[in-house]
């Protein structure tokens, strides 16, 4: 490996930030939709608390702290999902990130948290602000819990980073991956917490749920957000996190390795 | 000169293609891409590598750049193994594959080579230096600011080239170097390559289906047919030895029967004009005048060298 110095990563992020921001309509249309949808997803939820006082730790001001939140969540974790890999790989692009003397995942991670930041603010900041102006959803008062849920938003990006890299790269086995896709895509959308909250979910569910990496990606940052998890289970929630984070990552890398050793890349 | 820029010994690359038979089963082929590759390249060298479509050019180079792991056989670029040490060799190498898009769509050009400055940690000295050498030999400041998905087709090319040589590399590999340029833009690239490898030895190999760039710009020219390599030498001695015909046009005084000459016979005849194939090495143009004109007064006439156009185009068809 050649030493690669922060200033590549810092330098790519940028690159992946600009070209997001190179298309602001597609952004404004975006946000307007988030918040379009979070008015839907508020008014149902809410109806749960019709005839109950709170269900787990979530009371119905905390739901609709949820709710905006997820909202602005979700296109930071992308939890439609994202298929640039996958293609590169299908129509041999990927020859041209091989030439680089980079690891071309190393390179999307960077890139990755430059869409994150846009996303972060120009994505994430509007639903949250309607959320907190219009329907009081809660905005934490203590400032440790800010830095926490920071801290567990840049691990729920890399978590949800690695899950993708994983299902991207089934694509150096099978040239189509929409298949994969799909179904990654519904998997990641319950159980991560961002249809309902986990706790909303029977026991038996909650459990399989909190078994996957998932929740990571969603409820753990949503979770220390609305005081669900607090005190010292937010380190355990972090830790969870980071091990997630790591352990896909690293079996992203090794997907990479098995995948490009029988790569055919494919005319050109 | 110590090690070789680019060694090959007895290469090859099979690709295992399947394909259905009925409904349920598959059937598993063996596509030999390329069979049984040798040659080496000396630093500072710059070679074309040429073949018809599907010969294996851009298999060899995917091999040679670490993007392909040969079936067997050995390589070395660079004195490094290319798929095994690949991210090294990464550094040290400058890859330009014409059809596809290198530079990132969504950027603006000059973003993109910020980001090959960091990725290939270019010092600050040398990328000044050649971002604005390559600005000023490829014309780029008029679309430095613009994005690449908004780029011509010659202008991103001329991006291109300019991505692949930031980081002042030992050997480039270019395929298609002047794909979608026209008349001008293709000279300054062919000058400015002839530039870089005169004035900073840097070694080229150039595949590209204009063989005029071929046969501008380089010494040597391999010839690669289903995987094999079917000629290795320069443009004299490939002219000479797939193109000993020549021809002689002949303006005849009046419209007339086709000549007959020994040693040499009428191609193509168009109304007093006739055409006249010879084997150049058998027979002397002045001869074979001199024999025609004793069978029918002559207006004029002209001797056609052989193109190298010509010449690839009948080892290519010789073969097929």
């Amino acid at each position: 490996m050649l030493p690669l110095s922060l200033r590549t990563d810092l330098e790519i992020a940028r690159r992946g930030y600009q070209r997001y921001a190179a298309y602001p309509l597609a952004t404004a249309a975006g946000a307007f939709t988030n918040i379009i949808f979070g008015l839907m997803r508020g008014s149902v939820l809410l109806a749960l608390f019709a005839d109950r006082q709170r269900i787990g730790a979530y009371d119905a001001a905390a739901t609709i702290t949820y709710v905006w939140l997820t909202q602005g969540l979700l296109n930071i974790v992308a939890i439609w999902g994202w298929q640039e890999l996958a293609l590169r790989v299908r129509t041999g692009d990927i020859a041209t990130d091989l030439i680089r003397p980079i690891h071309p995942i190393r390179a999307l991670l960077a890139a990755e948290y430059g869409r994150a930041t846009y996303q972060l603010v120009f994505r994430g900041i509007p639903p949250v602000a309607v959320g907190v102006v219009a329907f009081h959803a809660a905005l934490p008062s203590d400032a440790l819990v800010w830095l926490a849920f920071f801290a567990s938003l840049v691990l729920a990006v890399a978590v949800s980073f690695a899950f993708r890299m994983l299902y991207n790269l089934a694509a150096f086995w099978t040239t189509d991956t929409r298949g994969t896709m799909i179904l990654a895509l519904v998997v990641m959308t319950v159980f991560s917490g961002f249809t309902i909250p986990i706790q909303f979910f029977p026991p038996w569910l909650a459990a399989i749920a909190y078994a996957t990496p998932f929740p990571a990606m969603v409820q753990t940052p949503v979770d220390i957000f609305v005081g669900a998890t607090a005190g010292p289970p937010v380190l355990v929630a972090l830790a969870g996190q980071l091990a997630w984070a790591l352990a896909m990552l690293a079996a992203s890398y090794g997907l990479f390795a098995l995948g490009t050793r029988r790569l055919v890349v494919q005319g050109g | 000169m110590s090690v070789p820029a680019i060694e090959l010994e007895h290469v090859g690359k099979d690709f295992v293609v399947r394909r259905a038979v009925g409904r349920f089963r598959r059937k598993t082929d063996v596509v030999s891409a390329v069979t049984d590759l040798s040659f080496s390249v000396e630093r500072g060298s710059l070679v074309g590598y040429i073949g018809p479509n599907g010969a294996g050019k851009s298999t060899t180079v995917k091999m040679l750049t670490g993007i392909l792991v040969p079936s067997r056989g050995r390589i070395s670029v660079a004195g490094l193994v290319p798929t095994r040490q690949r991210t090294q060799l990464a550094q040290r190498i400058g890859v330009m594959f014409g059809q596809r898009v290198q530079l990132w769509w969504d950027l603006p050009l000059i973003e993109s080579f910020e980001l090959l400055r960091y990725i290939y940690r270019i010092p600050p000295r040398t990328y000044e230096r050649n971002l604005s050498t390559f600005r000023r030999l490829l014309d780029l400041d008029e679309f430095l600011r613009t994005p690449v998905r908004q780029l011509s087709l010659g202008q991103r090319v001329r991006g291109e080239i300019t991505g692949a040589m930031l980081h002042d590399p030992e050997i480039v590999f270019l395929d298609e170097p002047t794909i979608g340029l026209d008349v001008v833009a293709r000279q300054r690239v062919r000058e400015f390559l002839l530039s870089a490898n005169r004035e900073r030895g840097m070694t080229v190999l150039l595949t590209s289906h204009d063989l005029t760039d071929i046969e501008r710009l380089c010494s040597r020219i391999l010839i690669i047919d289903r995987g094999r390599l079917i000629f290795d030498g320069d443009i004299d001695t490939l002219k000479a030895r797939y193109g000993k015909e020549r021809v002689l046009v002949v303006d005849l005084e009046e419209p007339g029967p086709a000549l007959q000459l020994d040693g040499a016979r009428v191609i193509r005849i168009e109304g007093p004009r006739q055409w006249i194939a010879f084997d150049g090495e058998r027979l002397s143009a002045a001869q074979l005048t001199a024999a025609a004109a004793a069978q029918a007064p002559l207006r004029d006439l002209t001797v056609q060298e052989p193109e190298i156009e010509d010449v690839v185009r009948r080892i290519y068809q010789e073969r097929a």
